[in-house]
């Protein structure tokens, strides 16, 4: 399971590396409100996973003061719009460092949190704001979709000299699938096809990748052949692969879970717009999040965020766009 | 005590020497000076080790200084030359000695604090009885991190020392109108931290204050905060004449200069003839201004270096 890839990445490198350690709210007894760090309490010790009181924008500033002096801190934040506490941490110093500092100083650090929507959390609770840290410089953006793709990526995390957001999807943590045994990374920047086709590429992230694959089946009933391209690091993205993706099948479908609005999504589209125009044979369309917060009610939670159906409808229309012409 | 007023006249001859650059346009930017609280940075850094940690304020050179730099790297850094601190990619507002374990001047008022924080549990969860001590300000003591910071500090027994600067202004904004009760040290008490408050302007009694909060903080008695007492000499940069600032409070700290008082003692206390003095200041002010000589002389980094180094983001 993803919760459980992610707890085995975080064990293997704390048993590799003394310095990686973790602070969150509720993370060291409790184990998490996801379950993630169950266990590592008894193992590591209380020096090494420790709870702290509610005060996000310090914690995310003490993770970020560990790692300029060396250390390897994970800082959990039980929800993403929590995060925006510490935006100053994150934004105007993790990022910052660096560049300031002349490449001297690094900010090896690590912070782990889970947005989406799913079972009525509300707006609060609910937001994919992986868009906001997209667009400053200086952060790695990580968001796995799979349990093996979040220990491969996590491992890979606390081994990174510069801050990684990892944004994981409250929707995944039971999701089950293959992690192999042993000694195992995955790089930054490397997008994984996460299905292979031909007629329509769909580039999809965090728990819009499940989604794609249903609409992708849905797709191949109706004879139609669907790519579905997972970036799994949206900073740094895998450029090559969504060009060399639509070379390919010439047409694009963007899904994000995330509002419209300034999005990942329409950056991507710019990107393919300006380096593989010649090879779309329509329009790029994006499925994205109504530009709205997140509604309490579930059947309108459902109507803000792409469903299977809006995907198939999304690479229908880019499949018939000439004919509709 | 020697030590004291070296340090105390090298960051005064920094800052005097660099306002003067910013007024021939050499220095471009912010230029925030720290004339008049040489005191607090020169006694804090006299009490700790080559191990131990510092995090400064936007009024970051004085501790900078008092932390080892070297002059010749300061200067370079405000004339935005590569051959700076930061390479002339941080400035006056960020600059820091990494090798030094500086965590830096901080752009951010108040942000210092939980990096210093963060250096503290670095330390702790590897064993190491290296202390951090953060400068803060007043200003900064009214930001929300200020207590979050302290306040985890104290609940997991870190090796840290936040030393706040209180030179009574925030930018122009007093101190009596940030906040009700202007005994700042009493917010570390009020969430069980030993915490004092002292005159900021004698180096000597910052220096064994934090000497013994050191000592407090490797026996594992910490976190201190200790309140120093201060004024500015001038307005919040250099652009900023001041006139806000009463006349007759600016003489009495004019009047017990940091300054004149570490080289008081030093002659009062025989261990230096004035004379000798005199030349160690005109010593001084030579290594400022071949420090200027050379960064004048030093290059940029190119453009196409710049975008080589930025090209991951």
């Amino acid at each position: 399971m993803y919760r459980e890839a992610l707890r085995e990445a975080l064990f293997e490198e704390m048993e590799l590396n003394d310095e990686v350690f973790i602070i969150g709210e509720g993370i060291a007894e409790r184990g998490g409100s996801y379950k993630v760090t169950e266990g590592l309490l008894a193992k590591f010790g209380a020096l090494r996973v420790r709870d702290t009181p509610i005060s996000e924008a310090s914690m995310i500033g003490v993770g970020v003061g560990a790692a300029i002096a060396h250390a390897r801190p994970v800082v959990e934040i039980l929800y993403i719009d929590f995060a925006m506490l510490g935006m100053d941490q994150i934004v105007n110093q993790a990022a910052k460092f660096r560049l300031m500092t002349g490449g001297e100083g690094r900010v090896p650090f690590v912070l782990r949190t889970q947005g989406g929507t799913g079972g009525g959390v509300a707006a609060q609770h609910s937001q994919s704001l992986e868009a906001l840290f997209y667009h400053i410089p200086g952060l790695r953006v990580v968001m796995p979709s799979t349990p093996y793709d979040a220990k491969g990526l996590l491992k890979y995390a606390l081994r990174q000299p510069d801050p990684v957001m990892f944004l994981e999807h409250k929707h995944l943590y039971m999701t089950k699938g293959m992690v192999p045994e042993g000694e195992f990374v995955i790089e930054f920047g490397k997008a994984d096809i996460k299905r292979e086709g031909s007629d329509v590429t769909l580039i999809a992230w965090s728990n819009m990748v499940p989604r794609t694959l249903e609409a992708a089946e849905a797709l191949a009933e109706e004879g139609i052949s669907a790519e579905v391209l997972d970036p799994r690091t949206l900073v740094p993205l895998d450029k090559d692969a969504i060009l060399a993706s639509v070379a390919k099948t010439n047409r694009v479908v963007i899904v994000q879970e995330a509002v419209r609005r300034g999005g990942v999504a329409s950056d991507i589209a710019s990107i393919i717009q300006q380096e593989a125009f010649y090879d779309l044979d329509a329009p790029v369309e994006i499925v994205a999040g109504m530009n709205t917060p997140i509604p309490f009610n579930l059947e309108l939670e459902k109507a803000s965020v792409p469903q299977t159906a809006d995907i198939v409808a999304a690479a229908k229309s880019v499949l018939h766009a000439d004919k509709a012409a | 005590m020697e030590k004291l007023f070296t340090t105390a006249f090298r960051i005064r001859t920094f800052e005097s020497g660099g306002i003067k650059l910013y007024r021939q346009g050499l220095v471009r930017g912010y230029f925030h000076p720290s004339l008049g609280q040489e005191g607090i940075a020169t006694g804090a850094c006299a009490a700790i080790e080559d191990r131990d940690y510092i995090g400064s304020t936007h009024r970051g050179h004085g501790h900078c200084i008092a932390r080892g730099a070297e002059i010749d790297g300061m200067v370079a850094e405000l004339l935005q030359k590569r051959t700076g601190y930061c390479k002339g990619y941080g400035g006056s507002m960020h600059i820091a000695d990494i090798t030094k374990n500086n965590l830096g001047a901080n752009g951010i008022v108040g942000a210092g604090t939980p990096l210093g924080v963060g250096a503290a549990l670095a330390n702790q969860v590897r064993g190491s009885d290296a202390v951090t001590i953060t400068f803060t300000t007043d200003g900064a003591t009214n930001n929300g991190t200020f207590l979050e910071s302290l306040n985890l500090a104290a609940i997991w027994n870190l090796n840290f020392i936040l030393i706040i600067e209180n030179n009574q202004y925030a930018v122009s904004t007093t101190l009596e109108e940030a906040t009700r009760d202007t005994d700042l040290y009493k917010r570390g008490e009020a969430i069980g931290v030993e915490s004092h408050q002292i005159d900021g302007n004698d180096p000597l009694l910052v220096y064994e204050t934090v000497l013994d909060a050191v000592k407090k903080c490797r026996s594992g008695l910490g976190p201190v905060l200790i309140e120093a007492k201060t004024y500015r000499h001038s307005g919040h940069h250099v652009n900023d004449p001041g006139k806000y600032m009463p006349e007759e409070r600016l003489k009495y700290y004019m009047d017990r200069d940091p300054v004149d008082r570490a080289r008081d003692n030093l002659i009062k206390l025989g261990k230096m003839s004035a004379e000798e003095v005199a030349k160690l200041e005109e010593e001084i002010q030579q290594e400022f201004d071949a420090a200027v000589d050379k960064a004048k002389n030093a290059g940029e980094i190119s453009v196409e270096e710049f975008q080589e180094f930025v090209s991951a983001y």
